[in-house]
């Protein structure tokens, strides 16, 4: 564990625990996207650039704004306070975070890798990403794209609906 | 001589770590890499912005800055001291944290994106495997930072400004990724030292330019237009409207904050341009072959200076769209424009070398860009507009 590791490592933890308990809205969004700001930051460092880099585009570029603009045209006063879950609802979600971490824990420490990682890094990795989804998994690609694409016309729709008495 | 002359500044980067101890040195490598990038392009800002304020008063009938230094070149510096010196005030209902955050974070956005770019033959700070990915992927983080600026800053105004300037900036950055994609298809690589290196060739004196084929210009064009509204300039300047929202998301931010912002934004405008440079013009390469023996770093620069020419001529030439002309825009003629080209940069691979593929090719986009942009003007948002709340 070298030292760059737990700073991102700290910054991650860090930003997800602050966007659970702080109370603006806006700063937990804010809090999220520092989270995610060092998830990616950690795939970079173990040299992994194009999902790091698809991270910091989906997730700062893409989530964290449509989160900030959904708290903006969905509640009245900006940057109005969160209610934090009842005791129950907070002895579940406790419980459930355990179980989810004790299931990743024991999966990293019984799993083997099928081959021993050997020293060199793979390069050019983002050609391979390219590669596999056109050729592998070129159909999960085609019907995610279906799926997105119904989805878009589906929000189309639901928008222009409100606006029918109108016309 | 040339040669040596071309690389002058990474063998005098060599010759400095010769006498820098072992243990030391990936650190001073950085440092030496960095310093170059945190000098030479805020001095550029600084020409840009007398440039700017000298060409604007010559469009508009007037002399512009003239009064500190000879013709006003000073005038940055006395800028710069007057936003050092002047009171930093901060809304007393301000999200105190925040508000400090936003211009250090647009600040460090603007920087980080230079890393990636050639700005000369074997000159480029992080040749990384996906550069033009983390060009993109930095550059959404200024989205996030307008965003705390306009919100923190508790104003209706700045909050308007923000959310003017996201929505703009959302609406345009995927015709701006769609328009790069062209010349990543074509080069095939991620990485722009790759993209610059599969330009450089010549045919006879003519450069190998993704500029010079028919889905290159469209691509450059598209991609100017984006990056224009992208740095919210001049015809897209609605998120700072000075007549309808004062100053957008910076109107509550005062002293050397406020020219965080000012920096920030012309950055951006450079960082934009020297990504179509390494795109689409080649990136350092010469115009002609009978002109390489200029140092790769002075065309560089050269054509940074020429794009952000054309970025003063617009704003001195065009009126500010409205809001839905602009959106109107981006999604029914900038994006599917930019769609119909990455189909013809594909068609183009495929067809066989020759006047048929540039005929068909540029037949096509043109045909598309005409379709386009008749189904724009026969809609009913460019007729005569009626007013709801004003005869």
């Amino acid at each position: 564990m070298t030292l760059s590791f737990l700073l991102l490592a700290a910054i991650a933890i860090l930003g997800a625990a602050a966007a659970m308990n702080l109370k603006s809205a806006v700063h937990c969004v804010l809090a999220l996207t520092l989270g995610m700001v060092g998830l990616a930051a950690l795939y970079l460092q173990l040299g992994a650039q194009f999902v790091g880099l698809t991270q910091l585009l989906v997730y700062v570029g893409a989530v964290a704004i449509l989160a900030v603009f959904a708290i903006m045209l969905t509640r009245s006063r900006t940057g109005e306070t969160v209610a934090h879950g009842s005791a129950s609802s907070r002895i579940s979600g406790a419980l459930t975070a355990l179980l989810v971490f004790a299931v990743l824990a024991w999966a990293i420490f019984t799993g083997v890798s099928p081959q021993p990682l050997s020293g060199a890094q793979p390069e050019a990795s983002v050609r391979e990403v390219g590669v596999a989804l056109m050729q592998r998994f070129v159909l999960p690609l085609e019907i995610i794209g279906v799926l997105l694409t119904a989805a878009l016309v589906g929000a189309g729709v639901l928008a222009i609906e409100e606006k029918g008495g109108d016309r | 001589m040339p040669e040596m002359v071309d690389q002058i500044f990474v063998l005098l980067k060599h010759w400095i770590m010769g006498y820098v101890p072992g243990s030391l040195q990936p650190l001073c490598s950085a440092i030496l890499s960095v310093l170059p990038i945190l000098v030479v392009f805020p001095l550029l800002f600084a020409i840009t912005t007398v440039l700017e304020r000298k060409g604007l008063g010559r469009m508009q009938n007037r002399y512009g800055p003239n009064r500190a230094g000879p013709w006003g070149i000073l005038q940055p510096a006395a800028d710069g001291i007057k936003s050092l010196t002047k009171e930093d005030i901060v809304p007393r209902s301000a999200d105190q944290l925040v508000h400090l955050l936003a211009p250090v974070l647009i600040v460090i956005a603007s920087f980080l994106v230079y890393s990636v770019v050639p700005v000369g033959r074997n000159m480029v700070v992080a040749d990384l495997n996906a550069g033009v990915l983390f060009f993109f992927a930095i550059g959404s983080m200024v989205e996030l930072a307008v965003f705390m600026a306009g919100w923190s800053s508790r104003s209706k105004y700045s909050l308007l400004g923000a959310m003017r300037a996201i929505a703009q900036m959302i609406s345009y950055e995927m015709p701006m990724v769609l328009s790069g994609v062209v010349a990543i298809m074509a080069a095939g690589s991620l990485s722009t030292v790759t993209i610059v290196n599969m330009q450089a060739g010549y045919t006879g004196i003519w450069p190998h330019w993704y500029l010079f084929t028919p889905w290159g210009i469209t691509g450059y064009i598209l991609f100017m237009i984006a990056a224009t509204a992208e740095s919210n300039r001049c015809p897209f300047d609605l998120p700072e409207g000075e007549s309808e929202i004062i100053a957008g998301y910076f109107i509550e931010y005062s002293g050397f904050k406020f020219a965080l912002f000012f920096v920030a934004e012309y950055l951006g405008m450079m960082a934009t341009s020297a990504m179509a440079i390494t795109l689409f013009l080649g990136g350092w390469a010469a115009p002609f072959s009978f002109l390489t023996w200029i140092p790769s770093w002075f065309w560089f620069f050269a054509k940074l200076i020429f794009m952000l020419m054309i970025f003063i001529w617009i704003r001195g030439t065009l009126p500010r769209l409205r809001m839905d002309q602009l959106m109107n825009f981006g999604w029914k003629f900038m994006l599917p424009l930019s769609l119909i080209n990455i189909v013809c940069a594909g068609l183009w691979h495929y067809l066989p070398a020759g006047f048929t593929r540039w005929s068909v090719i540029s037949l096509l986009l043109l045909l598309s860009c005409f379709l386009l942009s008749r189904s724009l003007r026969r809609s009913k948002w460019f007729q005569e507009r009626t007013y709801r709340f004003a005869s």
